[in-house]
């Protein structure tokens, strides 16, 4: 933000980058090569409703669109769900193998919140993962700063901290990293995870 | 573009935001002008009171901005808290983060019954976020994120820093009315020329007189418009407006039964606060060009514009 916008109190909403989601599929390659990790075939985008008429139909024929998609080539029907702190999750499942067709989803989503004009209304994107010892990761997606975080939650809102060091560290170089670790937020509970 | 009409800036309060500060800078101006007229009418020797103020109220300016979280987490009774203690509202602050992209500010509770929040800290890197728990307690989860994310955008605006650098010149003004007015009782009576150094005194308290009224005005103006600001940006950044005016009425509604010996001890941070702590009692229009906050009623009008902008079918 420019000094005349903070000087004037006139805060413009950050527009989401979207471009580097389409990354996923083959750093989720070297991902499954370096820590044995598999994509579960679920996805989700997070973002803030807005209230009012308009957003509500933006939100209803991106969902249809994707039931229309994924009923098309044999997938789930998407979720909708609404978290404890106010963000709507629309979750994406798809065959494991076809993560290119999970991000396609996902990415309609993004364009036609931009679209519409609700861009900076879009917090992150997330992608499931579990390894064979059943313990799950997401790499998220922060549409803001246009950078990739792992995120890997245990038991009790607690996070395994070295298995997302560990990712950062096989990945690192396929996906543009979020650098600063005060901005790994957690998700917790987060659908589709 | 869609994006562009759904978010655009409301001119009508920039153009009132940059009037007022423009006029703050022409007061500043004329007052330094007036300073330096009567130093040259004199010969200089009011430089050594003048420069004296400017020293005493730099630093005084410069020590509030420096340690304004401090004074303010003390003087409010705060503690900061973790995510593990506060995992709540450290989620809601998380997630406003994420979505206007800013550094996460420290977090933390105090413990009062008065619903407040505010912020401060003289970057955004060093600000932080208080809460009382009397807010806590009142609001849902969507209230509490509105009146998060209007404090928020008091730290995207860098509020601190703009309400400092405007307070300068009134400091020091304030200081040049005091020191001049000792100067008129205590320093008379000694050595020649006293006659023409008490004449100089007057005047340097006169100016430093209007200065600080018509400063004092200003600042409380530019301090409203900020507080509007503040909720419009907030509002557009959770999308939810009605939330945040909700939250007002609640905690409006609730100061007006505070005790006042709750109040009188919270006074002193009024200017940061969410809302101001104090019942106005005082006639509408007359509280109302002293008042930091702009009124509940200007504040939901605001808001409804947000709401139209923001439900309508732009393109």
């Amino acid at each position: 933000m420019g000094f005349l916008d903070s000087l004037l109190g006139r805060t413009k909403p950050v527009q989401p980058k979207l471009d580097d989601l389409f990354a996923l599929p083959s750093a989720a390659i070297t991902l499954e090569a370096g820590a044995g990790f598999k994509p579960t075939g679920s996805g989700s985008v997070c973002f803030r409703p807005v209230e009012g008429r308009s957003f509500a139909d933006v939100q209803k024929d991106v969902t249809e669109l994707l039931d229309v998609s994924s009923g098309n080539e044999g997938g789930l029907p998407v979720e909708v769900s609404k978290d404890s702190y106010g963000f709507t999750w629309i979750v994406s499942s798809r065959m494991s193998d076809d993560l290119e067709a999970l991000v396609t989803d996902l990415h309609a989503v993004n364009s036609a919140l931009v679209d519409n004009g609700f861009g900076p209304q879009l917090l992150c994107t997330l992608v499931a993962f579990r390894d064979d010892e059943e313990r799950s990761l997401a790499l998220v997606y922060l549409f803001k700063r246009g950078t990739f975080y792992p995120f890997a939650p245990t038991t009790n809102e607690h996070r395994d901290n070295a298995l997302e060091l560990q990712v950062k560290g096989v990945i690192g170089d396929d996906l543009k990293f979020e650098p600063d670790l005060g901005r790994w937020f957690p998700v917790w509970g987060a659908p589709g995870l | 573009m869609a994006a562009r009409t759904r978010y655009a800036p409301d001119r009508g309060l920039t153009a009132r935001m940059t009037a007022t500060m423009f006029l703050l800078g022409l007061v500043f101006v004329a007052f330094i002008a007036a300073i330096i007229g009567i130093g040259a009418a004199t010969h200089g020797s009011d430089a050594v009171i003048v420069f004296f103020a400017v020293v005493l109220g730099g630093g005084m300016a410069i020590g509030s901005l420096f340690y304004s979280d401090k004074i303010a987490l003390r003087t409010a009774g705060a503690r900061e808290v973790t995510p593990q203690e506060a995992p709540e509202l450290h989620g809601i602050v998380d997630r406003l983060c994420a979505l206007a992209d800013m550094p996460k500010p420290r977090v933390a509770i105090a413990n009062s019954d008065m619903p407040n929040a505010f912020a401060t800290g003289r970057s955004a890197d060093k600000a932080v976020l208080c809460v009382t728990t009397g807010l806590l307690r009142r609001l849902n989860p969507d209230e509490l994120e509105g009146v998060i994310s209007h404090e928020m955008s008091h730290v995207a605006h860098k509020d601190v820093q703009v309400m400092t650098i405007a307070s300068f010149l009134a400091i020091i003004a304030a200081l040049l009315i005091r020191i001049s007015f000792y100067g008129e009782i205590f320093g008379g009576g000694r050595g020649r020329g006293n006659q023409n150094a008490a004449v100089i005194m007057l005047a340097l308290m006169a100016v430093s007189i209007v200065v600080y009224t018509v400063s004092f005005l200003l600042i409380r103006m530019l301090s409203r418009y900020r507080e509007l600001a503040a909720d419009r940006s907030g509002a557009l950044l959770t999308g939810q407006p009605s939330a945040l005016k909700s939250a007002l009425v609640k905690v409006s509604g609730d100061i007006a039964r505070i005790p006042t010996k709750d109040l009188r001890t919270a006074e002193p941070l009024n200017a940061f606060f969410f809302a101001p702590a104090m019942g106005l009692s005082a006639g509408p229009s007359l509280s109302k060009i002293f008042s930091t906050h702009p009124s509940l009623e200007r504040r939901l009008a605001e808001l409804d514009k947000v709401q139209r902008q923001l439900s309508g079918q732009g393109k």
